[in-house]
């Protein structure tokens, strides 16, 4: 019985500590930063069930912002599948704080952002796809060993949406 | 219904792999030889590689090679490179390899890389290259320049030695450790095949309306 009495005791304690903290349940964060490819390259190279959708971007380059809305709208109409929407920003260490932060904030993205610092980009951009010449946005599309890339900026939600629907 | 939809998208993948497969092919390899251009510069005047050659012939300098370089105004990584781009033509340029820069962009699309908006940023910038408006847009897809900056390295004969970034760190030119072209450039000058001849960098994409 005294032990019982322990076990609750601790059992509330875990909740004041834990879940009922005052801040918002789940809250993601802003972003996920790497400084290296090697730290970053287990996204590229999961073998589960699940369907990765990866893009980079970066908030300087204009057709990355534009199709940004096609991978939110992934990101919701995809909800109950096996799917991760990633969208990798290659924006540079100084404009993180005046532009990709703000830029976060304001947009509130569903999908998870990821901020690769890499700047030896001729060591990395094989690694992720051999035929792509190092000009953003590009898409990466994987689930296990199947693979599709995209070169360019989607057309339009249907696009994307039609290239992940073949490998989910 | 569906293995419908699996057709078209069997269809699509296709279609897309034989797309990416001619972007492949598409535009210079090393060995082979580049095509001249005559396009106009921010100076005026029309200028080609031969005309360059000539230029600096009566300078006294004989041309062995050129840095033709595919860059704008607009794109952060361009000008990420404008100083750099300088020097390079600073240093080599003298020993007979100069800097001929071209802004691929569409100026409809893109009105701060059209001619005026060039040739302020080269006065503010001080470059001393020929920087040129591909006007009509065929010079960049018969190099097969996909991005900016680009460069397609040729010695005099205009054969293609190497194909890329200018060195190996664009985001900070204190930490680069390897100076791509001019390593290029002290190869074919010592009989050697570049080592790397080709390299990637992230870089903005050409716009062009399709």
């Amino acid at each position: 019985m005294k032990h019982l009495g322990r076990l609750a005791i601790f059992a509330l304690l875990m909740c004041l500590l834990a879940a009922c903290q005052p801040t918002t349940p789940e809250e993601k964060p802003l972003y996920l930063s790497y400084e290296t490819f090697d730290d970053i390259s287990p996204l590229f190279n999961s073998e589960s069930d699940t369907t990765y959708i990866i893009n980079f971007w970066a908030t300087w380059c204009k057709p990355c912002i534009e199709e940004m809305p096609y991978f939110e709208q992934l990101h919701q109409e995809f909800a109950g599948e096996k799917v991760r929407v990633v969208l990798v920003s290659l924006d540079f260490e100084k404009d993180v704080e005046p532009r990709l932060v703000p830029f976060l904030e304001e947009k509130q993205l569903q999908s998870d952002v990821a901020l690769l610092l890499d700047g030896k980009y001729n060591d990395w951009i094989d690694r992720v796809e051999p035929t792509w010449d190092g000009a953003i946005p590009v898409t990466l599309i994987y689930k296990g060993d199947q693979r599709r890339f995209h070169g360019k900026q989607y057309a339009s939600y249907q696009q994307l949406a039609d290239m992940v629907r073949t490998i989910l | 219904m569906k293995s419908s939809f699996f057709n078209v998208g069997a269809l699509a993948l296709l279609f897309s792999a034989s797309f990416a497969l001619l972007f492949q092919t598409d535009g210079l390899q090393i060995g082979d030889t580049a095509p001249d251009f005559a396009l106009e510069s921010i100076d005026g005047t029309t200028v080609s590689l031969a005309s360059t050659a000539e230029a600096y012939a009566e300078k006294g300098i004989k041309v062995k090679g050129y840095i033709v370089t595919f860059t704008c105004n607009t794109c952060p990584y361009a000008q990420m490179y404008e100083d750099r781009l300088q020097e390079l033509h600073a240093e080599m340029a003298p020993k007979g390899w100069p800097v001929v820069a071209i802004q691929p962009n569409d100026v409809q699309l893109k009105p701060d890389d059209n001619l005026p908006a060039m040739k302020k940023r080269a006065a503010e910038k001080g470059f001393t290259f020929d920087y040129l408006l591909d006007v009509e847009q065929k010079v960049y897809p018969a190099y097969g320049a996909s991005r900016t900056p680009h460069v397609f390295l040729l010695d005099a004969s205009r054969k293609v030695y190497y194909i890329g970034a200018i060195d190996d760190n664009p985001r900070d030119p204190d930490g680069v450790s390897e100076r791509f072209v001019v390593n290029a450039i002290q190869a074919i000058e010592s009989n050697q095949k570049p080592d790397p001849d080709f390299t990637k960098a992230i870089g903005c994409t050409i716009k062009a309306n399709q």
